[in-house]
């Protein structure tokens, strides 16, 4: 089975600046993936270039086997979403029509709008709780409400890869989960493939299958969280002195980090280098 | 938004269409010739040639469908530039795409004594788009791409830089400016139908395209990334829309000169009306631009009667106020 995206050699780079140095990256069907590492690391480069936003120096991106640069943007746009960093709508635009806008690619000259596009857009505002927002302007909502409202129409577009740049910013803890939780349950239930960049770590290794950790312009480690995450990594991709331990919930590695901060307990020293 | 429903907006529509025909038949009657809706009727059925009839059949017609197809032209212009720049300011005055066309044809006629219709209009394109690519260029260079901010002010030193050129020659050459003055002030007056019929198929043409392009204008209105994350050709689109503008500013100013105001004022009032969709927004800003020109022509002849006002001075008179207003919301007014 092709894997859902891959990328061949590939040269991300602003003027001459290079962002990402001949990648080549996996991201298997029907599981979640995320992207881990510092401010700045090129990770939202990356997943704009998987998502064809930016033309790539050298190499090219495979969306299921076949060269995304040969195919039609639209057709794209049926099997893969994207959620940019911090969108920003234009104001006066309400909630409503930010979700329709998702069903943009199903849209033709003689097919205007059609029941299904109805019933996505519906299942779009409920799956994540904004049907009482959905007369609302997007710019009058809070910054968590906003950002769902994104993930609506992201959710509308019907695709089986969703890529999602930080869908958990601005967003309260319960919220954050819920978020995950609908994720999760999309790639479950329906097999979608997810591509994400969190900044959690913890979240990060509950919901994700495969960790893509980013730095120096390439992949540092892949692969299942409880096999590549541990305080060596954390060390390397984000430059941070932690304990990593086991998640008491779900077994998942859990990463707590030192620093300064009140401590109330008594601890052995660590040796941190 | 004043107008919730598409039941309303479609009354909306209806309302302007009647209010824009009111406002062709007030500008065939009213003026300094004294003429009536029976003179008018008369004239156009069994024209006796009278000097009545002859105002009203080879001065105020021509007017009235000028004033109606400029304000329609730039209106739509406006909404177009203001979606692709991101730019509640741009508009194809503020951003030299009319003085850019204006120097281009006052060379033509002035030095090069151009006087065929369809070549002034090509001119007028030519330098509306020479206007449109240099803002597009200067407002591009530097790390950040393309910022609203950067294409303001590349816009405004071209607008600047076209008008001064134009003086500049015109200070040269005095023959040429009571040639042109009037002209360049921004006038539908005295224009004959000839002129409008020239450019109407390129106007046509970019009024027709504008709406085809609208719900894309749309979705091309949630920022670049997203546009093109569902699918939308958003190079295509902006060379499209480019193109649009091109046609209408260009061949608005071939008609009537560089006429400012209308471009910036009435997206903003129509938006205020039907909300930000374009299919709304499109064909209702054309309306009330056709409109506002139309009142703003019948004013300037009343203003210092029997002398005429040039209609750019009267949508000056209305749009600065308006205009001011935008620009101190700022450019992230939410
Ligand atoms: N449009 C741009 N032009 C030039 N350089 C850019 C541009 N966008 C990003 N960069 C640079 O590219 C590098 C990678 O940026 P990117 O946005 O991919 O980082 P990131 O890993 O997503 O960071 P964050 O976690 O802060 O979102 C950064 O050094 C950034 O300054
Ligand atoms: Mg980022």
């Amino acid at each position: 089975m092709a894997d859902a995206i891959e990328t061949k050699n590939l040269t991300l780079t602003y003027g001459d600046t290079i962002i990402i140095n001949e990648l080549d990256l996996r991201i298997p069907k029907g599981e979640i993936t995320v992207f881990i590492g510092g401010n700045g690391c090129g990770k939202s480069t990356l997943l704009r270039s998987i998502a064809r936003l930016l033309k790539p120096r050298t190499g090219a991106v495979l969306l299921e086997g076949s060269a995304m640069a040969k195919m039609s943007t639209k057709d794209i746009a049926k099997r893969m979403a994207i959620l940019p960093q911090s969108p920003l709508a234009p104001e006066g635009l309400t909630v409503m029509q930010l979700v329709k806008q998702g069903r943009y690619p199903y849209q033709t000259w003689l097919k205007q709008w059609t029941e299904e596009d109805e019933e996505k857009v519906n299942r779009a505002l409920k799956a994540t709780g904004i049907q009482d927002l959905k007369d609302r302007t997007v710019d009058s909502l809070s910054g968590g409400q906003r950002q769902r409202a994104w993930i609506a129409m992201t959710l509308a577009q019907d695709t089986d890869i969703i890529l999602l740049d930080e869908p958990t910013t601005y967003l309260d803890m319960t919220h954050q989960i819920e978020i995950l939780d609908l994720l999760f349950e999309l790639n479950e239930k329906e097999n979608r493939t997810i591509v994400m960049v969190l900044h959690d770590l913890n979240l990060a290794c509950r919901y994700a299958h495969n960790i893509v950790a980013i730095k120096n312009q390439k992949i540092h480690a892949q692969g299942k969280p409880e096999h590549v995450i541990n305080c060596n990594l954390v060390k390397n991709v984000f430059d941070m002195e932690c304990e990593v331990t086991i998640d008491p919930l779900f077994g998942t590695p859990l990463c707590i980090p030192y620093g300064k901060g009140r401590c109330i307990i008594k601890r052995a020293e660590v040796g941190n280098g | 938004m004043l107008l919730k429903n598409n039941g309303q907006k479609v009354l909306g529509l209806i309302i302007a269409i009647i209010l824009l025909l009111l406002f062709i038949c007030a500008s065939i009657i009213y003026g300094y010739t004294d003429t009536t809706w029976k003179m008018a009727l008369n004239a156009f059925q069994h024209n006796n040639g009278s000097n009545e009839h002859l105002v009203i059949t080879t001065v105020r017609l021509p007017r009235a469908l000028i004033a109606a197809a400029v304000g329609c032209s730039l209106a739509i212009a406006g909404v177009l530039m203001q979606t692709l720049t991101k730019n509640p300011l741009a508009s194809p005055d503020i951003f030299g795409v009319n003085a850019g066309a204006g120097f281009a044809v006052v060379i033509a006629v002035t030095l090069f004594s151009i006087g065929d219709l369809q070549a002034i209009a090509w001119i007028a394109f030519a330098g509306a788009a020479a206007a449109a690519i240099g803002v597009y260029i200067i407002g591009s260079v530097g790390r950040e791409g393309l910022t609203p901010i950067k294409l303001t002010l590349a816009g405004a030193a071209m607008a600047a830089m076209f008008a001064s050129f134009t003086q500049g020659f015109l200070v040269i050459d005095e023959a040429a400016l009571e040639q042109v003055l009037f002209w360049l002030a921004g006038s539908v007056q005295g224009r004959k139908l000839e002129i409008l019929l020239s450019v109407l198929p390129y106007l046509i043409a970019g009024w027709g395209i504008a709406f085809l392009i609208s719900s894309k204008m749309n979705v091309l209105s949630m920022g670049d990334d997203v546009a093109k994350g569902l699918g939308l050709n958003t190079v295509m689109l902006k060379i499209g829309a480019g193109i649009v503008i091109i046609l209408l500013s260009g061949g608005a100013v071939a008609i009537a000169g560089p006429i400012g105001f209308i471009g910036i004022v009435i997206p903003h009032v129509a938006r205020a009306i039907v909300g930000i969709d374009h299919r709304w927004v499109i064909p209702i800003s054309g309306l009330l631009g056709g409109i506002l020109l139309l009142l703003a022509d019948i004013l300037a002849r009343y203003v210092i009667m029997p002398q005429e006002v040039p209609v750019g001075v009267m949508t000056a008179i209305i749009g600065t106020p308006f205009f001011i207003y935008i620009a101190r919301r700022g450019f992230n007014a939410k």
